[in-house]
Parts: C-alpha cells; structure tokens; sequence
C-alpha cells in the first residue's frame, strides 16, 4: 500500500519533471516572442509579422511542400521495396537495411558536400526550385522511416497474406495496397510524422545549399527581428505537435470505420 | 464407390479433374519433387501424405502457383495451368499458419475474393454469409481474426477459400496449429463441406490418422514421388511398399520364412501381399492382428502394458529378442502382467515380407 503509493507519487513527480524539461523552454518561447523588447509591454506584433512577412510565409510554404514531397517520396520508394525483399529476396534484407541506415553514419555537412555536385545536374535536370530538397530529404529520412516500417512488417506474417490474397485472386499491386499496407498503417504514419519533423527542422543541407526553407528563414530573422524568429520557431513547434495528433486521430476513425 | 454416390445423392458434382504429369522441383542438391504424376478425379479428396521434406507441400504449392516446377505440367479441368500465375488459377487455398487479414471482419475476409471479382455489395455480403453459415459461424462476421479462437479462424480461412466457388480447394496441414480435440472436429467437419460443395480437393498432412480419416484416397509421398495411391483401408490392408507399411500405421518386423504364396510368421502360415520378398525375411505385421495369450510355456514375455482407453497396448519379447506389440481389447488387456509367460498368436491376414 504505502509502496504503491509512494510509486505513484514517484511517477507524478517524474512526469512533472518531463513536463517541465519540455515546456519550459516553449513557455520561454512564448514570453519573449510576445514581449515588447527594451519594454515590460507585450504585444502580438511578432505574430502578426509572421503571417504577414513575404520572406517568412514563403519559408512556410517552402517547407510545408518539402514535408508533403519528402513523405510521399518516402512511401513510394520504401513501403513496396521492403514488402517486396520480404516476399521475394529475404537475403536482400540486410543490404536494404544497411542502405537506409547509411546516411545516420555519415555527417550532414559530408552529404552536403557530396551532394552539391550531383545537385549541379538536379538544378540542370528539374530547374533551380527549393522543392529539388525533397530528394535529399527523402534519403535523410531513410533510416527514421525504415526502422518504424519494417517494425510494423514484422508484426505481421507477410508472406502467408500475400499468398492468401494471391490465391484469391490478388494481383502484386493489390496485395501491397488492400492486404500489407492496410495492415502496417500505423508503421507508415509513423515513418511519416518522423519525416515531417525531420524537413520542419532540417538547417544544415538547406542553407548550405541556399535554399530558403523555414529553418533557414528562422535563423535569419533571428538577426534582425529576434521576436518574430522565436514566434516562428514555437510555431513551427507547435505546428508538428499538431500534426502529430491529427495523423494519430486519422488512424483511429480509420480502424473503428473498418467495423462497417 | 459410397463416396461417389452420396456426392450424386446431394447433386453438387461440379468439381474438376486435376492432371499433374512429371512435376520436378529442386533446392540446390535437393529433389524435392522427383517427377510426381497424380491425377485427382472431379470432386474427389485426394491426401498427400509424407513425412516432412517428402515433397508433398511443395506439390501443393506448384498446383497453387506459389512455386515454379522446374519440369512437368499442370492440367486442371482440361486447362494448362503449368505457366498461369497464383492469382489467375482460381484455387481456394487454407494454409497450416492463420491467415485472415488482421484489419478485415470476419465478412469482409471471406468476400474478400468476391470484391476482386467485381461482385456487387449484396452479392458479396450474401455469398459470403451463407459460406459462413456452412462452416457454422454465421454468428461471428463481424469480429476480427484476432478475436477468433485458431479453429474459428480456419474454418473462417475454409469459408473464405471456397467464397470464390474454386475449381479445386488446396488443403495445405490446416489443421497442424490447432490442438487435438479441435482437430479431430475440424477435419471432419471439413470433409463434410468439401462433400457438401463437391469441390475437387488436395489435402496436405503429415498426419496419418488424419489422412485416413478424411480421404478419398491417400497417396503416400517418399522422397519426391508417391509411393503408392489408394483409398484409405486398402492402403492399410495392402501397402504396396515397406514404406507405406511403416508409415501408415504401426507396424511390427517379425521373422518369417516366405515359400510360394504363404509365408510362416510365428508358426502360423498367413498369405504374402505382391512385392514381398522370398525366403527369408521380415514380415510387417500389424498389432492388431497380434494376440497374446498367457501361457506358463510360452517362449515370449510381456515387458510393457499401456492402456489406452478402449484398447491396451502391449509389448513382449520373443526368444531371440525380438519386440513384438499387440493391440489388444483393454478386456483381454487387464488380463496381462509384466512378466508373465505368454504365446504370441498371429492372425491370418495378408502381410507384406521385406528381406532381413
């Protein structure tokens, strides 16, 4: 009794602490984005500018695109790669797994230098927008992304469903989208969110190879009008945490509307 | 012939002929499939059973399209299938592990094939209902795989295979992961379906009990090609090979002495069945055909007693060592004691003679 007690209370002040680790710096945010500098007013003006400031609103958008791009590009490439060297070349598996976590090993600044020459003829091909990131996002998010799909394949016992749906009549590309993906959803979402955040805050490829993506913008404005940087980065914080909840509501309404 | 007769009795003949010819089918160095010709006749429930490695799982995963044959052909109902892929061979398949999609109902599982065949939602819902009624869980559609018991979730697995109305329903151990008693229920339940829905049938175990139980005819795989095809009993009374002797049922190797037709077995002359061995030799005789009857100078003595509900079980040594078991009523059973002095009896039966 009184052990269970004091574990509970344990817990409380733990998550306490948690909370305080993560808020306080937000809250801290918050108070210096709204404040009047040199003053003790507050004023919204920061916020304000930020929906208002050309350079800031195209950051946004810039970034936005770049998520939605990198995700889809994500899904397309990874999802029907991994299900398919489950099925048909399971001693491909560590190769793929080595792959996708190749670019954790290897330091931003390295892929940047690298990247540069091949993005001379990305810039050559497909013209000179910021959204040409996307293909580097895609091979940064790779390691996040693959760890939470093949979690989700592993659950599941791909190879018995796919021949199940076969000798029903599936062809290979109604096997992947009605039978596995429907299955190892929350893995995909996941991959997803993690992507998302990643292209929210990604600095080093972006700047260094001039494009002006959020992060970018952030740190310069942060030079020339701190509040509005700081309204700019909780936003964007903010933002994610959002997005975190819708994406886990979609999975939700869409398992309990399966039931019909 | 009964088989036949009530399949015409409730009118559901539709099932095809199935024409295996020559199937090859290797690992690396291993010969799974060694040329295996099988023919299954419309509507008829043919067994493949082996020990495992024997080929018979990929005999049936080569009918399914799961697997290439590297040679032979595939005809089913007068159609080469040797070449079409799994999902165009319009085969039901239950597969030993469970296989329901985790995100669908119960219903949803089971027309799942139909939507892919463009059926309309009414259509689906009603075929896929009364498919469930037949394997009686009409109760159950709108529960999930993981809500299901293993032997629901293979009788769900049967209803959904044979949704699609198949040309030939594909067995492979269905059974394999349920325990005993479910299984025995199970099995028979599935025969009584498949003679039901009169669909042509290929059914895969390692389990001889259960082959015998639920076959039409059972054909004894050893090393990538059968060893012999036939109904059940005939199987058990006249095993063509040693193999089948040993592998369906148990099976005793007593000495014996072929001459001609007869052969001695213990004192008593019993009939030898085709491709016995003369001479010498070791007779494969059942234990129910063996007896033991207590005699203070008899040459052999009990050494093991098993009762086993309505049977028993005994063992005793002969003379020269040999072990000898015997089935016996568990009335005669009570009867013996470890030690005592019996005389083993042989009945009369036809025995397979294979050389010492």
């Amino acid at each position: 009794m009184n052990g269970s007690a004091l574990w509970r209370a344990l817990r409380w002040l733990l998550l306490l602490l948690f909370a305080a680790f993560f808020l306080l710096p937000l809250a801290a945010l918050l108070d210096f984005s709204t404040k009047v500098p040199g003053t003790d007013e507050r004023s919204g003006a920061a916020w304000q500018a930020l929906a208002q400031d050309p350079t800031m609103t195209e950051g946004i958008t810039t970034s936005l695109q770049l998520a939605l791009l990198t995700v889809v590009g994500m899904v397309v490439l990874l999802v029907p790669t991994m299900i398919w060297v489950r099925l048909r070349v399971p001693a491909a598996s560590r190769l793929v797994e080595f792959l996708c976590l190749l670019p954790l090993t290897i330091p931003p600044l390295v892929i940047v230098v690298g990247i540069k020459n091949v993005y001379a003829w990305v810039n050559y091909l497909v013209g000179d927008s910021p959204l040409t990131l996307a293909f580097v996002y895609v091979v940064l998010v790779l390691p996040y992304s693959y760890r939470a799909i093949d979690a989700a394949l592993g659950g599941l016992d791909v190879r018995t469903l796919a021949e199940a749906a076969r000798s029903l009549g599936a062809g290979w590309s109604t096997v992947i989208t009605r039978v596995i993906v429907p299955n190892i959803w929350p893995g995909i979402l996941a991959a997803s969110f993690v992507s998302v955040a990643l292209v929210l805050g990604e600095y080093t490829v972006s700047s260094l190879l001039h494009y002006d993506t959020l992060p970018v913008v952030i740190v310069l404005l942060s030079k020339s009008n701190a509040p509005e940087s700081m309204a700019a980065a909780l936003a964007s914080i903010l933002f994610a945490a959002l997005l975190l909840v819708a994406l886990s509501f979609l999975d939700r309404r869409r398992r309990t509307s399966e039931g019909k | 012939m009964s088989d036949a007769a009530s399949r015409e009795v409730r009118g559901a003949t539709q099932g095809v002929a199935v024409e295996m010819t020559g199937l090859r089918r290797s690992y690396g160095d291993v010969h799974a499939l060694d040329g295996l010709d099988l023919h299954i006749d419309p509507g008829e429930l043919v067994v493949l059973l082996g020990p495992s490695g024997c080929g018979k799982t990929t005999a049936l995963r080569i009918l399914a399209g799961l697997e290439t044959q590297d040679a032979g052909t595939i005809s089913v109902g007068g159609r080469d299938l040797s070449h079409v892929s799994a999902n165009k061979r319009d085969m039901g398949m239950v597969f030993q592990a469970y296989s329901l999609f985790p995100h669908l109902t119960v219903l949803d599982n089971v027309a799942f094939g139909l939507k892919l065949r463009g059926r309309s939602r009414a259509e689906r819902r009603t075929r896929a209902g009364d498919m469930l009624d037949l394997v009686g869980l009409g109760t159950q559609k709108d529960r999930y795989a993981n809500q299901l018991s293993g032997g629901q979730q293979q009788r769900v697995a049967l209803a959904r295979a044979l949704a699609i109305e198949p040309s030939v329903l594909l067995l492979d151990e269905p059974l394999s992961a349920l325990d005993a008693k479910v299984r025995v229920q199970l099995r028979d339940e599935i025969r009584r379906v498949q003679r039901d829905v009169g669909t042509t049938t290929l059914f895969v175990t390692h389990d001889q009990e259960e082959a015998l139980a639920v076959a039409d005819r059972v054909g004894v795989m050893k090393d990538g090609r059968l060893d012999q095809i036939a109904p059940p009993a005939e199987l058990y009374s006249t095993p063509a090979t040693p193999f089948v002797a040993e592998f369906v049922g148990l099976s005793n190797r007593v000495p014996a002495r072929v001459a001609g037709e007869i052969a001695e077995v213990l004192g008593t002359r019993v009939p030898v069945l085709a491709g016995s061995a003369t001479g010498a030799g070791l007779a494969l005789v059942r234990p129910e055909a063996v007896s033991f009857a207590p005699d203070p100078e008899g040459e052999a003595r009990i050494v093991s007693i098993s009762f086993l509900g309505p049977v028993s079980r005994a063992t005793a040594t002969l003379a020269d060592g040999t072990e000898v078991l015997a089935q016996l009523a568990s009335s005669a059973g009570h009867r013996l004691q470890v030690d005592d002095r019996v005389r083993v009896e042989v009945e009369p039966r036809p025995v397979l003679v294979v050389g010492a």
